[in-house]
């Protein structure tokens, strides 16, 4: 296999997987620009979408899809509880509040999967076949493949919700400006609450994906803090920068665990945001003048 | 598209969005310590400019913030038409008539003139998901073809359709007042609330907003509440005046009466401008 392969095939690799940390970046970005909440438990709520499908199909024998659908609908919902009862009592407090309440949660849930299915290493069933590609001497897996096409399917689906639907239109005037969207007969719980539970969505949606081709156990949650690497880099309430930049995380993951050995994997792509914050502090794509939902 | 035949279209319209009145019964309005409002009491006539002026700092956004529902009332009431709307949520009053427009222009950055008129007319749609689902299909389709045809003719109305597409950010100070204007209108108020209409603007640009605020007072009947500093413009198209001075009402009456009443003279306008005006 030619140097050039292998750096196609690590790049390729690291872009697909990129992709899937994109809806996750999604899920936190969605919550931030909604709402202003930087919620740090969207790893956790990943994670317990992904044991919720887990249990739906192995412990109680549901059809894939089915359970899929099924922890979808229990995640959107609990997004929904939560945003009603930890976050909106707590609106108009001090960020540093809102944000320890976030940690607050992730424990909670953290130790609530723990409990309830413990420490072990689970291996969900895949929602797709897994016929690996090839491509002359690149090798894709096929779940990988999989899980990008599903991410990237459904981030085009966010997009053009944002952009034509006049839902999406609302959701953006809510979070550009909630007071002005009041006053034009937005009714902004009502926004926000929706926010929430998209943001829930598409958490989920990650989270199966990683979960299915990366084993599931506690340490799942983990993956946003990669995510929130990517999110820092892109700019916090930037959709395309979140998109973009994770997509480059995922580059920069893949390239350093291939060339420079696995453990570097979560080392280099914090020293390169760590580098570009220095040189631009609002990220990649962030500014605090131009609106990006 | 010239004005006329647009304006002779709206006034068909008008008598379903007749001006409703707007009535502010011994409000009071106190942070902590602080009256921000005493006892205030005035009302908007139906159909007709009523206009709040005062020194800075009287209470002008305050009143204007009450009525749009940011704050509560200490004591008072609200009425829009009969009803008291003292406990109705912000959002909800949209669907009762009431517009407004901000001192500090309110318009949602980033997306189109188009788009933000569009939000105007968003209460007079059924919201949310599940309605896309409960909601009759030919209902739905109705409903959009009246409010694009809504969109349309105050896009005409205000002179903006070679701007419609553009990103708001990219318009002048004035065309972005005018635009504002326009969400307002895309919302088929009853009551029209204008806080600081020609604030920073030209002459010209004033003499068009002054312009646009008469014809949509009598075009459309509706019936129009503002605040504004300009003395000028305030006198030329109001017919009644509400003075306030320390959150108080100190006078109220025709232009030509509060012109001459002495507690204003003294407050606020004092006697060159009373000469100018």
């Amino acid at each position: 296999m030619s140097e050039l392969s292998i750096f196609l095939e690590y790049s390729l690799l690291g872009l697909l997987s990129g992709g899937v940390m994109a809806l996750l970046a999604l899920s936190f970005v969605l919550v931030y620009k909604g709402t202003g909440v930087i919620n740090l438990a969207v790893g956790e709520i990943m994670m317990l979408g992904a044991y919720l499908y887990y249990a739906a199909v192995v412990s109680f024998g549901v059809n894939p899809w089915l359970a899929f659908a099924g922890s979808l609908a229990v995640i959107a919902v609990l997004a929904i509880v939560i945003e009603r009862l930890v976050l909106r009592p707590l609106s108009g407090q001090s960020a540093v509040s809102v944000l320890m309440a976030t940690i607050g949660l992730a424990s909670i849930i953290h130790g609530g999967v723990e409990a309830v299915w413990g420490g072990d290493t689970y291996t969900p069933p895949g929602l797709l076949p897994r016929t690996p590609l090839m491509m002359g001497d690149i090798l894709i897996p096929g779940a990988v493949l999989g899980n990008f096409l599903i991410a990237f399917v459904l981030i085009l689906a966010f997009v053009a919700f944002f952009r034509y639907s006049r839902t999406g239109i609302t959701l953006r005037a809510t979070a550009s400006d909630p007071v002005t969207a009041a006053t034009l007969g937005i009714n902004i719980h009502h926004a926000q609450r929706l926010t929430w539970a998209l943001s829930g969505l598409v958490g989920t949606v990650a989270g199966v994906l990683i979960a299915s081709s990366v084993g599931l156990s506690p340490l799942l949650s983990g993956t946003a803090l990669a995510v929130l690497a990517a999110i820092v880099l892109g700019g916090l309430d930037s959709v395309l920068g979140a998109i973009v930049a994770s997509l480059l995380v995922g580059l920069i993951e893949a390239l350093a665990a291939g060339y420079l050995g696995g453990k570097t994997r979560d080392l280099v792509p914090y020293v390169v945001v760590l580098a570009v914050l220095v040189v631009r502090p609002y990220g990649i794509f962030g500014s605090r003048t131009i609106e990006r939902l | 598209m010239n004005i006329p035949v647009s304006a002779a279209t709206l006034r068909s319209d008008a008598a379903a969005s007749t001006g409703l009145a707007l009535s502010v019964d011994r409000v009071a309005l106190r942070f902590g310590g602080i009256h921000a409002l005493r006892d205030v009491s005035f009302s908007a006539a139906p159909g007709q400019i009523t206009a709040i002026i005062g020194p800075n700092g009287a209470g002008k956004t305050s009143v204007f913030n009450t009525i749009s529902g940011f704050y509560r009332p200490s004591s008072g009431t609200i009425r829009l038409g009969d009803q008291d709307i003292n406990s109705i949520p912000v959002h909800a009053r949209a669907g009762m008539g009431l517009a407004r427009t901000f001192q500090n222009i309110a318009l949602f950055r980033g997306l189109s003139v188009l788009e933000n008129i569009k939000l105007g007319g968003h209460h007079t749609m059924k919201a949310g998901v599940l309605s896309a689902v409960t909601y009759s299909r030919a209902a739905r389709e109705e409903e959009l073809r009246l409010r694009d045809e809504v969109e349309r003719r105050v896009i005409d109305f205000l002179e903006i359709d070679h701007i419609r597409h553009l990103p708001v950010d990219a318009l002048s100070y004035g065309l972005q007042k005018r635009v504002e204007l326009a969400r307002a209108l895309a919302m088929q108020p009853r009551v029209l609330m204008l806080d600081e209409p020609v604030a920073g603007m030209n002459r010209e640009e004033t003499e068009d907003m002054a312009r646009f605020i008469l014809d949509v007072q009598e075009e459309w009947g509706v019936t129009v509440l503002l605040v504004e500093h300009d003395m000028g413009m305030v006198m030329d198209i109001s017919s009644h005046v509400v003075v306030l001075n320390f959150g108080e009402v100190i006078a109220s009456g025709t232009p030509a009466h509060v012109r001459q009443h002495p507690q204003v003279i003294e407050a606020y306008l004092g006697a060159e401008s009373v000469g100018a005006a």
